[in-house]
């Protein structure tokens, strides 16, 4: 944590540090500490007084059957994609770490979706799954599926889904690929020499050795479902039909910018930042054990 | 326990051999197989709106989706760059594309900045709130903009920061990412380097500019490529900070362009504009493949 | 060119003391080699003189004139380190200039005085070259050049041989004495290594749980260590040390073994009964003729190395013992050799303190 030889210095470091704490302070903590003030307080329609509430923001939220049904898309959305994107992932991963021709030709033809933003992909797929212009959206209709994600809550849900892992594939693709790489050679040879094929190979073998990687993976994942995919769903259904594809964050969105209720939504980026904080934990105490390890 | 295998007799040695070598020719086949599919699947969509874009709009409208390109690829990007996709008409891409670019370019160089100026102060300095104020960075990466979207925006009204670009980026040049990757760094920088600096009787400034910097250009290279994509695909601020048509930047523009998604929209154009709006990211990683992936391996560690 | 005297330096960090108080004062134009095992200090000694750290207590002098509060840069002093600390993005020429440059030396007399410092190192070949681009022995000399580039009052070296292969510094050790003389510059060199030691220094300062436990030259540290620490740290292989009572009036050692060792004529080192500690390098036992019995050393293991061989055994009393011999036909092991320990090579240490008694004095 600390170097041995450093600068002398009294002014110095605190003018370095200057520009990074003043924007922390102005953007991140003092609305942070107004998120949590006003989750406490409610304005009269007129916005002219305010007056202190407790907790009430909070028990109005937590059984508002609307956030409820937040929680349980964003539930569904958030493990749906990390399993999606981290299975293909991994799929590839393997492949790819073989040593085959053309390796890198692959590598390179499956990381770029990284670099696509959340609301283009939804507007490709959106283009692809477009119940009367999309390829698939016609195909599917076609065969006598009746498809329209915009009236069908369900298919709305899986489009986002979808089109959000998709777009995180690659981030996974280049993580594994990494600590497949990063597994020595001998280990796998000294396995097939036991006479392991393989597919058992793999699963006895390598997958434990991955497991660290999956595990931190599945963190950032979770936090990508929850707060990136902000433009997927504003851009691809709006959260709707009738708030099938209303998550959390999109909520948040929702109540304090187009509904203007500025204590519920308080309340609810209160409740965000717990959980924020709760996976930046266990994605920190993963992080201390990989240092020790 | 099997039986100890001894020399095999010539023709059955020969038999597994060659069964041997069909098992690995299926393997490659599958192997190749899959992945092609895996591609194929990436590739797809970007397919069908490089397609898109270059069909007139009523082809498209009429839901008869070709599979291959059409004949006004021209007119469509002609018309996407000066006058903006969709019926609409936001604005032109050009302009747009100017706006993204200013911004990523703009918050990845302000997030590399101040990032080495606060990690250099961290760990070469010792000072009092030391500990303090690295906490107070390390604490932002758990409060993104998504958890404080109203009081944030209430911030930027205060300081009349609405619909400016400098509003656009400031708030997003705090970063603890990079202040912790570079922290990380300055701290394999050896200590004879210091005091070799010291005896050559450079300062802390000097010594900045003259050793760490340079020392920190890969891991500068391998953030800017993140950071610039990160900045590029900025959506929900963007969002809430400009309404002003001349600010927008190209990812907002898009998704406004769409409006209800409507069948008879000009998708023709928009899928230009998406084109245009992937295709400095996308080349960003293509082109600079090596960084991006350091890049990104290294801030997650 | 200048003096150095170091005058009571104490460091503690924390509660840990390393220096003890150190004084030492160099002539100009001296090169004073700093010996001890690693923790001893030697280190941080050498990082007061340079600036690095500050001293708890006591003053550093250049020339008279006291720097201790002086930052390094102000002290006109240069420093080779021990893994170089080359600026690996900077070339050759560069990380020989850059002292300069901070310095505001004019740009035609950096590129004078680095070329000319290049030649007389043999590397005016390499200026162009990043490090990662040299040898070992390359990054030495530039590491090297760098220092003397500079032209400083007073040359600081830290263990900077020690990360060559035995070839290799072996010819940098006597590279490093050679340009030393010439230019004259006075010298402080720290090294864990006593060989480097007796080679480079004028003088050595033997250290020791952050004492120096001798500041002699070479050639008296050999033939006269202050304690049982010096003389075992110093020479190869180490002193043999018997434990033993004086006897006869303190004119005979006997060892616990039984057997009593005479000493050359002079003065005595105490009364009869003293517990003592009598040390002999193995370099000056002999094999005793065939009559005249000896001390039976029961050989363990004999190293032949062709011009002498090197016998590892004990004592009667059990003590290990080692012993070297001219000649590569010696006793086997297994076998018992008697040996003859010359009276005028014996040193003589006090049990208690380990402190020098002399017999010869």
């Amino acid at each position: 944590m600390r170097r041995r030889v450093i600068f002398r210095g009294k002014l110095l470091p605190y003018l370095l540090l200057a520009p990074q704490i003043a924007v922390t302070l102005v953007f991140f903590f003092w609305p942070a500490g107004q998120a949590i003030r006003q989750s406490v307080l409610r304005e009269d329609p007129f916005g002219l007084s305010s007056e202190f509430v407790g907790l009430e923001n909070f028990r109005e939220v937590l059984s508002d059957p609307l956030y409820l049904n937040a929680v349980w898309n964003t539930a569904v959305f958030s493990t749906s994609v990390a399993a999606l994107a981290l299975g293909a992932a991994l799929f590839l991963a393997v492949l790819a770490d073989k040593s085959i021709r053309g390796a890198g030709v692959y590598k390179t033809l499956l990381i770029w979706p990284y670099a696509v933003a959340p609301a283009v992909a939804a507007v490709l797929w959106l283009f692809l799954f477009h119940p009367a212009i999309g390829l698939f959206g016609r195909a599917l209709n076609a065969a006598g599926i009746a498809w329209d994600f915009k009236l069908n809550g369900a298919q709305a849900m899986l489009l986002v889904i979808f089109a959000s892992a998709w777009k995180q594939v690659s981030y996974n693709f280049i993580f594994f690929l990494a600590g497949l790489q990063s597994i020595p050679r001998s280990v796998l040879e000294a396995a097939a020499i036991d006479g392991a094929r393989p597919a058992r190979r793999f699963w006895t073998v390598v997958f434990p050795l991955l497991s660290p990687t999956t595990f931190f993976l599945l963190v950032v994942n979770l936090t990508y479902a929850f707060f990136d995919t902000f433009g997927v769903i504003h851009a691809l259904t709006g959260g709707g039909p009738g708030k099938a594809t209303e998550t959390l964050i999109y909520k948040v969105y929702v109540d304090g910018v187009q509904n203007l209720n500025l204590g519920g939504s308080s309340a609810q980026s209160v409740i965000l930042m717990a959980i924020v904080i709760a996976l930046t934990a266990v994605q920190f105490r993963y992080v201390e054990r990989r240092v020790h390890y | 326990m099997r039986a100890p295998e001894g020399i095999a007799p010539a023709e059955e040695a020969a038999a597994a051999a060659a069964s041997a070598r069909r098992r690995r020719l299926l393997d490659r086949i599958w192997t190749h197989g899959w992945l092609i599919l895996g591609v194929l699947v990436f590739a797809l969509p970007i397919w069908i709106t490089l397609v898109g874009s270059t069909h007139d709009a009523a082809t498209i409208g009429r839901g008869e989706v070709p599979l291959l390109p059409g004949p006004h690829a021209a007119e469509n990007y002609a018309t996407a760059w000066t006058q903006g996709g969709g019926r609409f008409r936001a604005a032109g891409a050009a302009a747009m594309l100017w706006n993204s670019a200013l911004m990523a370019l703009l918050i990845a160089a302000g997030k590399i900045a101040i990032s080495l100026l606060s990690a250099y102060a961290v760990v070469f300095f010792s000072f009092p709130g030391r500990m303090a104020f690295f906490w107070m960075i390390f604490i932002t990466l758990m409060l993104p903009v998504e958890v404080r979207i109203i009081p944030t925006f209430q911030v930027m009204v205060d300081l009349s920061l609405i619909n400016t670009m400098a509003g656009l980026v400031v708030p997003l040049v705090a970063s603890a990412t990079a202040t912790l990757l570079f922290r990380q760094f300055f701290l394999t920088i050896p200590d004879e380097y210091v005091e070799a600096a010291k005896m050559d009787g450079a300062g802390p400034l000097r010594f900045f500019r003259d050793v760490v910097v340079p020392l920190s250009v890969t891991n500068i290279a391998a953030l800017f490529v993140i950071l610039f994509i990160y900045g590029w695909n900025q959506y929900l601020w963007p969002l809430l900070v400009v309404n002003d048509r001349s600010l927008e930047t190209i990812v907002v523009g898009l998704s406004k362009m769409i409006g209800t998604g409507d069948a008879q929209n000009e998708w023709n154009t928009i899928m230009a504009t998406a084109v245009m709006a992937m295709l400095p990211p996308v080349a960003v990683v293509v082109l600079m493949q090596r960084w991006f992936v350091r890049g990104l391996t290294e801030t997650e560690k | 060119m200048a003096t150095l005297e170091l005058v009571g330096v104490r460091k503690s960090f924390g509660s840990v003391q390393v220096l003890h108080g150190i004084d030492l004062s160099v002539a100009d134009g001296e090169m004073v080699v700093i010996v001890g095992a690693s923790g001893c200090g030697k280190s941080t000694l050498l990082r007061i003189v340079a600036g690095l750290e500050t001293p708890t207590e006591g003053r550093v002098l250049i020339d008279g004139r006291d720097v201790t509060p002086l930052e390094p840069a102000d002290r006109d002093i240069a420093m080779v380190f021990q893994n170089y600390a080359l600026y690996p993005h900077m070339s050759v020429f560069d990380n020989m200039a850059y002292g300069l440059k901070i310095r505001r030396v004019p740009r035609a007399e950096i590129r004078r005085r680095v070329q000319e410092t290049a030649e007389l190192l043999g590397i005016s070949s390499l200026l162009d070259r990043r490090p990662r681009q040299l040898s070992g022995g390359q990054r030495q000399r530039v590491a090297m050049g760098r220092a003397i580039v500079r032209e400083p009052r007073l040359f600081l070296f830290d263990e900077p041989l020690s990360n060559l292969d035995a070839k290799l510094r072996v010819q940098m050790r006597a590279e490093i004495r050679r340009l030393q003389k010439r230019l004259g510059v006075t010298s402080l060199f720290v090294t864990h290594d006593q060989t480097e030691a007796m080679t480079l220094g004028d003088r050595l300062v033997v250290m020791h749980q952050g004492r120096a436990a001798q500041i002699a030259t070479p050639m008296e540290v050999w033939a006269r260590p202050a304690d049982t620490y010096v003389a075992g740290f110093i020479g190869s292989p180490a002193m043999n040390f018997l434990d033993a009572t004086l006897a006869e009036e303190g004119r005979a050692a006997a060892l616990a073994a039984g057997p009593v060792l005479r000493f050359a004529d002079g003065p005595r080192p105490g009364p009869e009964g003293r517990r003592i500690v009598v040390g002999v390098r193995p370099e000056h036992v002999h094999a005793a003729p065939g009559d005249e019995g000896g001390l039976p050393l029961a050989i363990e293991l004999a190293e032949p190395l062709g011009s002498e061989t090197v016998l590892h055994g004990r004592l009667p009393g059990g003590e290990s013992f080692t012993a070297r011999l001219p000649g590569a036909a010696a006793p086997q092991a297994g076998a018992v050799l008697p040996l003859r320990l010359p009276a005028d090579t014996l040193h003589i240490f006090d049990a208690e303190t380990g402190l020098r008694l002399d017999p010869r004095a």
